[in-house]
């Protein structure tokens, strides 16, 4: 049954993230994107990251969906219109695509990555959240500023108020 | 072998062709999105091997820095858009007029 539902979240993933290539609206795209990331994050349940998932969920369908259809809105020529994207280098970027899949596939292949996985005891979330707290407090703490610096210089950077007084 | 490696290298290999290929800068975000996805997913396949949790740790906080460097990546792009009137890549090619 979990094994079912893996391939299931795998195959939605998969066919989501490979018809963004073959779509021309933008608009389509965004909702592609998000469709291949929750499924993501069932994939990332069934691995056993509960954590991971939640998170995945509440960026990218709260945060990054929103900014990108923003972005999509606001960067229309024609009101009304939906926005479509040609597409160029298609004979390169399949050379380059289909190189870097088979020599990632035989990569994998060659090497023996799995005897057994590690099982590990307890419950996740509560090792999560004391891990976060003890051993991982610094990088925790660093990339809360860093998100705090990176939205004040995205809000500085699109609005036109610091830049029309001068 | 796990099969979720494979989904991995699907993810990488469609957000590096929808990098080079779309002439649209929303559409490159959305790619390199799909790169980072790519990783986060081998990070937690991976941490299956391993006693500790490094890399769902290291999973957490690339999730982080994919959502700064959206924020930062469209408030560029619609800067661009507003001097230039264009989101794509190819005719911004000057930094000063």
């Amino acid at each position: 049954m979990s094994l079912l539902t893996l391939y299931v979240f795998e195959c939605l993933a998969g066919v989501a993230a490979l018809s963004i290539l073959f779509v021309r609206n933008v608009f389509h795209a965004a909702l592609l994107l998000i469709v291949c990331l929750i499924s993501l994050a069932g994939v990332f349940v069934i691995y056993n990251a509960e954590f991971i998932a939640v998170t995945q969920i509440l960026v990218y369908a709260g945060g990054v969906l929103v900014l990108i259809i923003f972005g999509i809105m606001l960067s229309s020529r024609l009101a009304g219109k939906p926005l479509q994207v040609k597409s160029q280098y298609v004979l390169p970027a399949s050379l380059i695509g289909i190189f870097s899949a088979t020599s990632l596939i035989q990569l994998f292949y060659k090497q023996q990555f799995f005897q057994q996985p590690v099982a590990k005891a307890g419950n996740p979330i509560t090792q999560t959240g004391i891990a976060l707290m003890s051993d991982f407090v610094l990088p925790f703490e660093v990339v809360g500023l860093l998100l705090l610096i990176a939205l004040l210089g995205a809000a500085v950077t699109a609005s036109s108020f610091y830049t029309k007084k001068q | 072998m796990e099969h979720a490696l494979i989904l991995g290298v699907i993810l990488f290999t469609a957000g590096l062709m929808t990098v080079i290929t779309k002439r649209n800068a929303i559409m490159v975000l959305i790619g390199i999105e799909l790169m980072l996805n790519a990783a986060n997913l081998n990070l937690i396949v991976f941490n299956q091997n391993s006693p500790g949790l490094s890399g769902r740790f290291f999973a957490l906080f690339v999730i982080v820095v994919a959502v700064c460097e959206a924020a930062v990546g469209l408030a560029i792009v619609l800067r661009v858009y507003k001097y230039y009137q264009t989101s794509e890549p190819d005719q911004i090619n000057e930094l000063k007029d």
